[in-house]
């Protein structure tokens, strides 16, 4: 298949459809309007259902009923708008329905801009929305990632019912690479769904619900929840090794500040700086257990984001203790370069002492 | 003889007495014993001369929790 | 003696939960017998609000979805969407429908969702203990406005349905009341023409059923019943408020 030159919010819904999805809700907010305008005229090449809906709150609504009919089925939106997802992804998750949200993340919080930015990991990764769930999210990189990654998010949403989110951003979104789609999957040969609504024939009346009055019940709900999120965390925890094999200093970042920090890092070595990467493809499940695997030869990390620092935290708990880990982020939709990256990798680095004939310094953890 | 009849089912009963104000010829009263949900039901009669009822179905119509079946012949 | 009167095949035999004399009761039997008479208890699916009767799911036998609060109408377009040749069809209360879920409702009636909403009108939040509705009548109590609705403070009643006939794409809209027998017999009527509409693929289609909830309105059953004909009607009356069918009138 030849490579496709598109846009990032193109290849979203290009993949989508590819993937199987014929039904798309969604409201405009930049920087991801291209999206819904994409898929408002694919879906009608493909007989599929595009609706605009009211706003972000009834879209994520009717993904709720098309996911209970058993469809395939995405929605988009940008930082605000998320949040008024909140509801209906906490709902999708008690219900146990699959569905894919892809949030193009721009600067925040209130009304920000239409920057790019990665300032909404908290609210993909601790809930957003009320109750003990997760939500999967996806963290691309290029278009080439939005691509795969969009095909693997209606996998595992359909795998483990379960609401997935694919973390992109403004940049993301607007930038234009080239692609190569996989063969089209026809919506028909996915395999059939025994559990949705589709009329009482034949059978007894099902219902979803997610009210479970009884508090020993719920319970039994949560802890059901919490297996089958055991599982996902066994089974999909996903990222890139760049440059790890000899390094002393390693950068952990996702998506756009990944490619920033590989840009840096390819300065720093030119320097002779031994410096690699550890870039997370799952925000959740996070690879908690490489990162600690990492700390038994690495006790220097430098996590950098387009925020304030949020995925930092997580990183913090990874590692339990047995590195430093040091943040650079810059929030507010600015695109760092990878000269000041670069310029802050090599702080750290040499602050610890890691140069070659430089004693490590014990006190900043350094490792001969 | 009778028009029509109906049963009423004292446990599903709560006794709201809808059922009594809407029957056309007071057929229906409240009993003076609880049911098992702390309710006292409605009752039937057919009355002194056995003939109340005309099936008319009002009763069962406005009755919330269809605890009453209706019999017509 | 031949049984005239019994229980219709689409409600599941569980004793209602609801009060004493709810109106909620009524309407779920007048529905199901509905969907008995029209032969759909295959493909209807029901989009049951939350409120009182959030657990809906116990009494109507067809397959059903939760909704967050409010969002039914919603639900019910991703569900109609996909499943183009089933019924569905909503039940929501007045909070549900026209204060929280206001938005959805409209835009569902304007886009002509073919969906049948039924609207339960009870002037006041019933399971939440009784809080001001959106339909709640000016002076008519309530647990938060202090000395009965103001509406100067409150704000006046809404008229939802009045509001949804503005939108193009709803086709039958009519107010009932299931206060008298008379009125039940008018409200299974409408409902089932609700239905038609959907199985005719015309457009969206709603009934607003007046109902009574003598536990947080503080009256007995019989009392309620009568309040609902006399006063609720005078703000909210019955009759056929949108009607581009094309059907004959009865």
């Amino acid at each position: 298949m030849a490579k496709q030159l598109m846009r990032g919010s193109h290849v979203l819904g290009e993949a989508a459809v590819r993937a199987g999805c014929r039904y798309y809700f969604g409201y405009p907010i930049t920087p991801q309007n291209e999206v819904p305008e994409y898929m408002s005229s694919r879906m009608l090449q493909v007989g599929g259902t595009f609706v605009q809906a009211e706003s972000e709150l009834a879209s994520i609504n009717m993904v709720i009923g098309a996911a209970m009919a058993g469809a395939r089925v995405m929605t988009s939106s940008s930082s605000p708008g998320i949040s008024l997802m909140q509801e209906g992804i906490s709902y999708l998750a008690g219900l146990e329905l699959p569905a894919v949200i892809v949030n193009v993340v721009r600067g925040g919080p209130g009304l920000g801009n239409i920057a790019p930015a990665q300032s909404d990991y908290f609210q993909a990764t601790r809930g957003g929305g009320h109750g003990d769930y997760r939500t999967i999210v996806l963290a691309p990189d290029s278009c080439q990632e939005l691509c795969d990654l969009t095909f693997k998010a209606f996998d595992l949403a359909d795998k483990y019912r379960n609401p997935v989110l694919i973390m992109g951003d403004g940049m993301m979104g607007q930038m234009m690479e080239p692609v190569e789609f996989p063969e089209p999957i026809d919506p028909a040969s996915l395999p059939a769904k025994d559990w949705t609504l589709s009329g009482a024939k034949g059978r007894p009346s099902r219902v979803i619900l997610s009210l479970l009055l009884n508090p020993k019940v719920l319970e039994d709900h949560n802890f059901k929840l919490v297996r089958k999120y055991d599982a996902v965390t066994r089974e999909e925890t996903d990222w890139e090794e760049y440059l790890l094999d000899d390094a002393r200093q390693v950068v952990v970042a996702y998506g756009t500040a990944a490619r920033i920090a590989k840009g840096a890092i390819k300065r720093v070595r030119q320097m002779g700086l031994k410096v690699g990467l550890l870039r997370p493809k799952t925000l959740w499940p996070f690879p908690e257990k490489p990162l600690k695997d990492l700390t038994r030869v690495v006790r220097q990390l430098l996590v950098f984001e387009m925020s304030a620092g949020q995925m930092v935290e997580d990183v913090k708990m990874a590692v339990e203790g047995q590195a430093q880990v040091h943040f650079y982020g810059r929030p507010g939709g600015v695109i760092p370069t990878p000269d000041e990256v670069a310029h802050q990798i090599s702080h750290y680095y040499y602050q610890a002492g890691l140069m070659e004939g430089d004693k490590p310094s014990k006190r900043h953890g350094g490792v001969a | 003889m009778a028009k029509g009849k109906i049963i009423i089912d004292r446990e599903k009963c709560k006794g709201c007495s809808l059922c009594v104000s809407v029957c056309p010829k007071q057929c229906i009263a409240v009993s003076t014993g609880l049911n098992d949900k702390g309710y006292y039901p409605a009752e039937f009669s057919q009355g002194e001369n056995g003939d109340c009822c005309n099936a008319c179905t009002l009763c069962a119509l406005t009755c919330p929790d269809i605890a009453i079946e209706v019999y017509r012949g | 003696m031949k049984k005239i009167f019994e229980a219709p095949k689409s409600l599941k035999p569980n004793l209602f939960h609801y009060c004493p004399g709810c109106g909620h009761s009524i309407i779920h039997r007048l529905v199901a017998e509905v969907i008995d008479e029209l032969g759909i208890q295959e493909r209807t699916i029901g989009v049951p609000p939350a409120g009182c009767a959030v657990l809906a799911y116990n009494y109507f036998d067809v397959d059903t979805g939760e909704a967050p609060h409010g969002r039914a109408l919603a639900v019910a377009t991703g569900l109609k969407r996909v499943l183009k040749d089933h019924v569905i069809f909503t039940y929501q209360g007045d909070g549900d429908i026209a204060a929280i879920g206001t938005a959805e409702s409209i835009h569902a009636a304007n886009r002509g969702e073919k969906i049948t909403a039924i609207f339960v009108n009870n002037g006041t939040y019933g399971m939440t203990g009784g809080q001001m509705a959106p339909t709640t009548l000016p002076g008519m109590g309530s647990t938060t406005t202090p000395g009965g609705r103001d509406v100067a403070r409150d704000g006046a009643p809404l008229d939802l349905t009045k509001m949804m006939a503005e939108a193009k794409g709803s086709v039958y809209l009519e107010r009932v009341s299931v206060a008298t027998p008379k009125g039940i017999r008018k409200a299974k009527k409408a409902i089932k023409k609700a239905f038609q509409v959907q199985l005719d693929g015309l457009g969206f289609a709603l009934v607003e059923v007046l109902s009574p909830c003598p536990t947080n309105w503080k009256m007995d059953p019989v009392a309620a019943y009568e309040w609902t004909d006399k006063e609720m009607t005078k703000i909210f009356p019955v009759g056929v408020i949108k009607d581009i069918t094309g059907y004959d009138k009865d």
